[in-house]
């Protein structure tokens, strides 16, 4: 087996299917942020390699780089929500956050 | 790519796709933490292998360092709670359609460009057919003075506006997650506390009985 751009983009898309596999099919909300984070870091697996692929620039890996920022704001807002519907419903099933439903 | 480089890759790609797959199938999150752990340092391998040293570190850092870390006070804090209380009640047609779905999607995208694009361009300075070594110039791509120069003059400005975002994270975090104090709890809503009824008329009696000083 030679690798090479298309063994990276195909783990990469195998991973992102399981990580969105698990945030649909998952009731738990920490299972589901983990998921997210298993996808996030399936695209900057995917950036890293097309930029090994064009290595005269940086750009992709600087993009995995905020990507890497983005996904750790978002892992603590995301988690200060969680404590907050935890406190309000004694739960953390993403089918009991429904204070907005009508 | 060297015969260590692809070995390396087989290794992690494995690893990474049972330690995801582990994530999403734990039932107790405290075993999914542990497996998006192993699942982030597989990464990290990965990134070793497509020459991006430096953010195989930052990966390591944030990642293994700060995010799983975060989940697992979390799962803490929580307790007992943070276990699936009861089970999934949708059929399991519903779920293997999804699953097959998803499948279908990833399998198609890997058809497509899993044999259309070649392998790697070599690095300048490296030795031919052998990317994994460090040794002088080879260690420019993807080492820190390289993505640091890119980061830090090419992108100067987003850099600077996801420290604002990092700040607005942290601020908002702590809005949101911070529970009420006894006196916030006491202290009501200033428009349920007030007795009077709401009248249209402005010059109407006063119904709670102050009366203004003349």
């Amino acid at each position: 087996m030679v690798t090479g751009l298309g063994t990276y983009l195909t783990l990469s898309a195998v991973l992102f299917g399981i990580g969105a596999a698990g945030f649909l099919a998952r009731r738990n909300l920490l299972l589901q942020l983990m998921s997210i984070e298993i996808m996030l870091n399936s695209v900057n697996l995917a950036l890293v390699a097309i930029n090994r692929a064009h290595p005269t620039s940086h750009a992709g890996q600087v993009f995995a780089f905020f990507v890497i920022a983005v996904a750790a704001a978002e892992a603590s807002v995301g988690l200060a929500i969680l404590i907050s519907v935890f406190r309000l419903k004694k739960s953390v099933e993403s089918d009991r956050a429904d204070l907005l439903k009508g | 790519m060297s015969l260590g480089g692809q070995l390396l890759f087989a290794f992690a790609g494995l690893i990474a796709i049972l330690s995801a797959l582990l994530t999403v199938t734990q039932r107790s999150p405290l075993r999914a933490a542990v497996a998006l752990l192993v699942h982030v340092v597989s990464l990290a391998g990965l990134y070793l292998t497509l020459h991006a040293h430096l953010l195989a570190a930052i990966q390591l850092l944030v990642y293994a360092g700060a995010v799983v870390v975060l989940f697992v006070f979390v799962i803490m804090l929580i307790g007992p709670g943070a276990l699936d209380v009861k089970p999934d009640q949708r059929g399991l047609m519903v779920k293997l359609l999804g699953g097959a779905t998803i499948v279908m999607v990833a399998g198609a995208i890997a058809a497509q460009v899993g044999h259309a694009v070649g392998i790697f361009p070599g690095l300048p300075g490296c030795p031919e057919g052998d990317t994994t070594t460090l040794a002088g110039e080879c260690g420019q791509f993807g080492g820190v003075d390289a993505l640091s120069n890119a980061i830090y003059v090419g992108a100067a400005i987003p850099f600077e506006l996801v420290s604002v975002l990092l700040l607005v994270a942290i601020v908002g975090a702590i809005a949101v997650a911070r529970g009420h104090t006894d006196a916030e709890k006491k202290a009501k809503d200033p428009v349920e506390l007030d007795p009077r009824p709401r009248s249209a008329d402005p010059n109407s009696p006063d119904p709670s009985g102050i009366t203004p000083a003349e």
